[in-house]
């Protein structure tokens, strides 16, 4: 088997307001196409690990490698290049620019990547806005939209460059009970149609005990 | 980069309103900048021709100095000696240039010059009934002096090939004219420092529009000059010239200086005062639309700020998707460069149009300066000022609001 992403021996301190050792040395693996909630009370660390793992903090020791890459000592320009490349992300706000349209929005990070021509980008924008249901709102602004769509059209950006993993913080932290069911669903649906490994933090039991594994965590270190 | 500039581009835009007064800021600082260095050295300009129309590029003349040593002096020499004579006064002296002519004909050799007008001056009281009034009487050859001056332009009355018919006619500056009532044909009779009387007679009138002249010189032949001085037809008093560029005359000036041994004086040196107000013109110039500009990057800064204030989730977001601390540089900075050029670009426009709109305005010098509306200099040179001083200040402006975005830390922004 596979491993998407593999992490060994993280640990991580907070210098302020006083020194803090937030991760004592957790390692974990998680394997292509899993499904995987990190949990634990607020303070646990299960977001100061999301953040290391999703390369966007550096400031830890210990090894980090997603898709067979070491990525530890990495510079902040490569790291920003791997992340487009291969890391999507939803948050627990949908954090879409808001002057542009939903379309547009989803095709940013692939414009960015470079990979394929503008119109072939759009179509395949288009594609992710369809599977997740919202393919009519594509011209609409942002800012227009639901916050149920709006997060669906965030899974769609983070869909758009097909990441070999995809990291929630919390993301249906902000959803009504039927919009998280929706939520829920598309990811229930990407891991086992598509393979998509999804890496999510979440509060809610009940997500996480229908995702594949659960992780979770008690003051800095896994359970 | 073609993305960076969709970016900035959509921001831009939806924040047309604060765009567009970033730019107008710009714009204006420019614009002004234009319309005074313009009109402020056209002024410059106008000034230094009026100056120049009345003053030689190089005057040569005998300075007469007093002698530092006496007859004592060569008498006792020695450090025992300590020699003190009180009050020396200059021997007797002629004023004038003692191979004058010798010099002129040297001088019309030299490519740089222009024209040489050899001359006799002196002073002398004009007498108008019981007033005398004091003033010179210049001897010339008069076709050299208008090549010089352009006389002929500045008649008011009379031709100044009438000099030439009569012995003792004389061409009068318009003040002096005036002061002494005199027209054409008029005779006035003028008496030299050593006493003589003679009997001149007005056959023109000319005027510089500078009062210094016009209040008191007189225009005569040479010949007539040098008989009231009681003189030989070799003397004279001053060489005057002209030279091609007239920045140059500084350095002619000195190297006559080591050939002839005579007092040479170029116009710079002459007008020293004049050439300072100048500078002290430009200085001003500068300091206020560089202070203007400044106000305009302030602004600016300011707008920038604001949007990175405002964008700091955007900004997250997209370095968390990949963006380098570069890329949102770059973002920031072709705003800041936008607004600069297209400030920039509409300042020079907006400049031109009102210096051209100043420069018809008519204007009334009282007929001292030869000019009927306000002097404005069209010089390609301060666009260029204008325009990479307005893309500078932006691009300085720009860059700290900028370089702030790109160190946003995503971490801290999306964990809230």
């Amino acid at each position: 088997m596979e491993f998407a992403l593999k992490a060994e021996n993280i640990i991580k301190y907070f210098y302020e307001p006083v020194e803090f050792q937030a991760l004592k040395g957790l390692s974990l693996e998680v394997k292509k196409g899993e499904f995987v909630s990190l949990i634990g009370k607020s303070g646990s660390g299960k977001s100061t690990l999301l953040y290391v793992l999703s390369t966007m903090d550096t400031d830890y020791e210990g090894n980090l490698e997603i898709n067979g890459e070491t990525l530890t000592g990495k510079k902040q320009n490569e790291l920003a290049r791997f992340r487009n490349e291969h890391i999507g992300f939803v948050f627990q706000f949908h954090y879409l620019l808001p002057e542009f349209s939903v379309l547009h929005n989803v095709m940013l990070p692939a414009l960015k990547l470079g990979r394929y021509q503008r119109s072939e980008i759009e179509d395949r924008a288009y594609e992710k806005l369809k599977l997740l249901g919202i393919a009519e709102h594509a011209p609409k602004k942002a800012s227009r939209l639901s916050g149920g769509q709006q997060q669906r059209v965030a899974i769609a950006r983070a869909l758009i460059n097909e990441p070999a993993v995809i990291m929630g913080d919390e993301p249906t932290g902000n959803l009504d009970s039927a919009n998280t069911q929706i939520v829920f669903d598309i990811f229930r649906e990407l891991t086992s149609k598509y393979h998509q490994t999804i890496i999510a933090v979440t509060h809610d039991d009940e997500f996480a005990r229908n995702s594949d594994r659960i992780i979770e965590l008690k003051d800095g270190l896994i359970i | 980069m073609l993305l960076l500039f969709e970016i900035a581009k959509t921001q831009m835009l939806s924040r047309l309103k604060q765009s567009i007064i970033a730019t107008l800021g710009v714009t204006f600082g420019i614009g002004m900048f234009i319309l005074m260095i313009s009109f402020m050295t056209g002024v410059n300009t106008l000034l230094e021709e009026t100056m120049l129309s009345a003053t030689p590029h190089i005057r040569i003349y005998n300075d007469i100095g007093v002698q530092k040593s006496s007859v004592l002096h060569e008498w006792k020499q020695g450090k025992q000696f300590v020699n003190v004579v009180h009050h020396i006064k200059p021997k007797k002296e002629k004023k004038n240039l003692k191979n004058g002519f010798a010099i002129v004909e040297d001088i019309r050799k030299d490519e740089q010059v222009l024209g040489v007008s050899p001359q006799v001056s002196t002073q002398v009281f004009y007498n108008y009934g019981a007033i005398q009034i004091g003033g010179s009487v210049v001897g010339v050859n008069i076709f050299e002096e208008n090549k010089l001056f352009d006389l002929v332009s500045k008649m008011q009355a009379g031709r100044i090939e009438d000099l030439l018919t009569s012995n003792d006619g004389i061409l009068m500056g318009v003040g002096l004219a005036r002061k002494l009532n005199m027209n054409i044909g008029d005779k006035v009779t003028v008496s030299t420092p050593d006493g003589t009387l003679k009997v001149l007679q007005v056959r023109g009138i000319f005027k510089y529009g500078i009062g210094a002249i016009d209040d008191t010189r007189s225009y005569a032949n040479i010949s007539t000059v040098q008989k009231m001085l009681k003189e030989d037809t070799r003397y004279i008093t001053d060489i005057n010239l002209k030279l091609k560029d007239y920045y140059q005359a500084k350095t002619i000036a000195q190297a006559y200086q080591k050939r002839y041994n005579y007092k040479i004086e170029d116009w710079e040196t002459a007008n020293a005062t004049i050439l300072v107000s100048f500078t002290l013109r430009n200085i001003i110039t500068y300091v206020t639309s560089i202070t203007l500009l400044v106000v305009a990057g302030f602004g600016i800064y300011n707008i920038l700020n604001m949007t990175i204030y405002e964008k700091m989730r955007d900004i997250a977001i997209l370095k968390a998707q990949g963006f380098a601390e570069k890329d949102v540089l770059g973002i920031f900075m072709i705003q800041a460069l936008t607004i600069g050029v297209l400030g920039g670009v509409s300042g020079l426009l907006i400049g031109f149009l009102l210096s051209w709109w100043v420069s018809t305005i008519p204007f009334d010098s009282g007929g001292f300066l030869a000019t009927e509306t306000f002097p404005v200099n069209f010089n390609p040179f301060h666009y260029a000022i204008g325009i990479v001083f307005g893309v500078l200040t932006t691009i300085f402006a720009g860059y700290f609001p900028a370089r702030k975005a790109g160190k946003i830390d995503p971490v801290e922004i999306l964990r809230g």
